[in-house]
């Protein structure tokens, strides 16, 4: 399944590159291999860590420790605030601001203002999603130091990477680099800022 | 069966000899072809967008389509420069082709939302390797839709008067009004399809900056990327946020023809005055949006070699869609015949009598023949299963959803309530010449896409790569 293991010897690197290490990153050939890491990872302790995957691998997210998601909930207030917000936009200035008389007919006429305060529902919840999403996850960011990794443009391809980080507390180069290896990637670099 | 393709039905698919899939009832069952992996799907999807594979076809389909944009971009010019009086449209057929083809175009779009929303909540797997394309074919068409209202008012330079703004003279739009409704739901169907097809392509244009070679690509690709590293965390958000934009199309798909028949149904014309008008209209959208996915996607998967990812399977499937829309729209035409004599009252009964045997008489029986009669072709397997039979039948159907917005625009509008009031509307040239410039504005777009964008959603069609081998295994 997996090719030999070849781990690059980390004092060399760092004597060439004098950058600040960021996380050890192992490769893997398929999606349940990495997902079997995470899990693996966050019983072992490792809190700080990321996955890198070509298409969205369910449950990978949640393995690693990230349970709580926002987005719906934000997108649900951007809703509520787009519907109220566009309903009192048209009662106030149909009703109060200036008020045609047609006939006796209420100037709070709601059916009429139904199908704008729907639409402003959906847009502003729309835009709430996108924005929320783009905001959590810290997007536009061109550079990272992931983008480092020799070989990391298949993470948009067809191979699935698992990065322990630096930051973490439990974080040792020896130990991580050992434990990646017991997960039989198909090698391990380490990721420079 | 063979239409439930989510994860259950996947147990229920045997294999053949080939190694392809079939459905028990032995329809083409194929999503993607065994032999994909990661890498080819990303390949394949990815190089016509990198380097541009069969250049000679794409000029020749390209600089036509540009010659018709700029024929538009004349016809409009000469438009503001004198007014809508080179049209056709006169009192009482004030709203002549604008309206038509406003109608047409966006019912067109609608087929993008439905396969990209409706279909992915539906958990439709089918839709995965169409969806992106007929959500740029809803863009460009809603466009083309968008331009025929605003060079309809006259004074386009005036368009923002529509808007709700803080002006000088404390005038508000008329909410109360389905023309002010329209506006609000064109323009958020733009921006929602626009952000749900941003969100959707994000990945790919990743998966384009790591992929291209040349500098100016990676820049170009690198600036739409965002930086996205395909974190599992920022899937996992991007997802939910994806999901939630489908759920908020599905109902806004709906919610735009609903809008677009109000500016008929709220009028008291005889032929507009139907409470049958929101859903009629929702179905013929969807019937001439697919119509359209098929007319554009069946030569462009015979040009890139697609077949193995738009296989006969999604053919069949939209050609069961259009036949099912099809006998939507037939009913709706039943019903407004039975109605009209049923309801007992004279102009509603002349009306129905004056679209069939009157002056325009002609028009309602080629509709009736394009968009009823023809379309029964797709009781057949062959002919669903067929690319140059449903190609004839999507073309049928689109020539009929034009003439069944002209019979309803026009043939109502021609005979008032008092006779002498009774006109006929002949379209000028410079209508036909603006008809004709947005089919090049939206085909022009359109290769364009094709040529810089994947078409085809690349993590998508991973994912199904992903699930074809664990159904295998």
């Amino acid at each position: 399944m997996s090719t030999a293991v070849q781990t690059l010897l980390p004092e060399i690197e760092w004597a060439t590159t004098g950058r600040r290490i960021y996380g050890v990153m192992a490769e893997f050939e398929h999606p349940e291999q990495v997902l079997e890491a995470a899990r693996r990872a966050h019983t072992e302790g490792y809190r700080r860590m990321d996955a890198y995957t070509p298409f969205p691998v369910e449950g990978l997210a949640e393995e690693l420790g990230q349970r709580s998601n926002a987005v719906p909930l934000i997108t649900l207030l951007g809703g509520i605030a787009g519907g109220l917000g566009g309903y009192f936009m048209q009662w106030y200035s149909m009703g109060m601001l200036y008020p045609f008389n047609i006939g006796e007919r209420p100037r709070n006429s709601w059916p009429m203002f139904i199908p704008i305060t729907f639409e402003l529902t959906v847009l502003i919840a729309s835009f709430s999603a996108l924005i929320v999403m783009l905001a959590l996850n810290r997007l536009p960011e061109p550079h990272h130091p992931v983008f480092n990794t020799p070989g990391f443009e298949r993470a948009t391809i067809d191979r699935f990477f698992l990065c322990i980080e630096a930051r973490d507390e439990k974080f040792n180069l020896g130990e991580v680099t050992a434990f990646l290896e017991q997960l039989k990637p198909v090698r391990i670099r380490e990721v420079r800022e | 069966m063979e239409r439930n393709s989510g994860g259950l039905a996947a147990r229920n698919m045997e294999w053949d000899d080939n190694g392809s899939m079939v459905s028990p009832l032995g329809y083409p069952a194929r999503l993607i072809a065994p032999a994909e992996s990661f890498r080819t799907v990303t390949d394949k999807i990815g190089g016509i967008v990198l380097e541009h594979p069969r250049e000679k076809i794409w000029w020749t389909a390209f600089l036509p389509s540009f010659c018709l944009l700029t024929v538009l971009l004349v016809a409009l010019s000469y438009l503001v420069f004198m007014g809508i009086g080179i049209w056709g449209v006169n009192i009482p057929i004030a709203w002549g082709f604008a309206i038509v083809n406003f109608v047409w175009w966006i019912g067109i779009g609608h087929a993008g939302t439905f396969i990209s929303a409706i279909l992915l909540l539906l958990l439709q797997k089918w839709r995965t390797t169409i969806n992106r394309f007929t959500e740029a074919m809803t863009l460009f068409a809603v466009m083309c839709a968008g331009l025929f209202p605003l060079a309809h008012l006259g004074r386009p330079w005036l368009f923002y008067w529509l808007l709700p703004y803080p002006d000088t003279m404390a005038l508000w739009p008329q909410f109360r009004s389905p023309l002010v409704w329209d506006v609000f739901a064109v323009s958020t169907y733009f921006t929602v399809s626009f952000i749900f097809w941003y969100v959707g392509l994000l990945p790919d244009v990743a998966t384009l900056r790591d992929k291209a070679l040349t500098r100016g690509k990676q820049v170009f690709y690198g600036i739409l990327a965002m930086g996205w590293r395909g974190s599992a965390r920022h899937w996992q958000r991007h997802q939910s946020a994806y999901l939630l934009l489908a759920g908020l199309a599905t109902p806004l798909v709906l919610s735009v023809h609903s809008v677009v028949s109000f500016d008929f149904a709220v009028a008291i014309v005889p032929g507009w005055h139907s409470t049958i008008f929101p859903p009629y209209f929702v179905a013929g959208a969807i019937y001439s949006g697919f119509a359209m996915v098929l007319n554009i996607v069946i030569p462009i998967r015979k040009i890139y070699g697609l077949e193995n990812l738009i296989t006969l399977r999604h053919l069949n499937n939209m050609g069961n869609v259009m036949l099912a829309t099809g006998w939507m729209v037939t009913y709706g035409y039943i019903m407004e015949a039975f109605m009209s004599w049923y309801s007992g009252e004279v102009f509603e009964r002349y009306m129905m009598w004056n679209r069939a045997f009157g002056p325009y008489g002609w028009t309602f029986w080629l509709l009736i023949a394009t968009n009823v009669l023809i379309p029964q072709a797709l009781w057949s397997r062959r002919v669903r299963t067929s690319p140059a039979l449903l190609f004839c039948v999507a073309l049928s159907v689109n020539i009929g959803m034009w003439l069944e917005r002209f019979v309803i625009v026009i043939t109502s509008l021609h005979r008032d309530f008092v006779p002498s009031m009774w006109r006929m509307y002949y379209p000028t040239v410079w209508d036909w010449l603006t008809f004709f410039g947005t089919i090049g504005l939206f085909l022009t777009l359109l290769f364009l896409f094709i040529r810089y964008l994947p078409m085809i959603s690349i993590s998508e069609s991973r994912e199904l790569v992903a699930e074809q081998k664990g159904a295998a295994r």
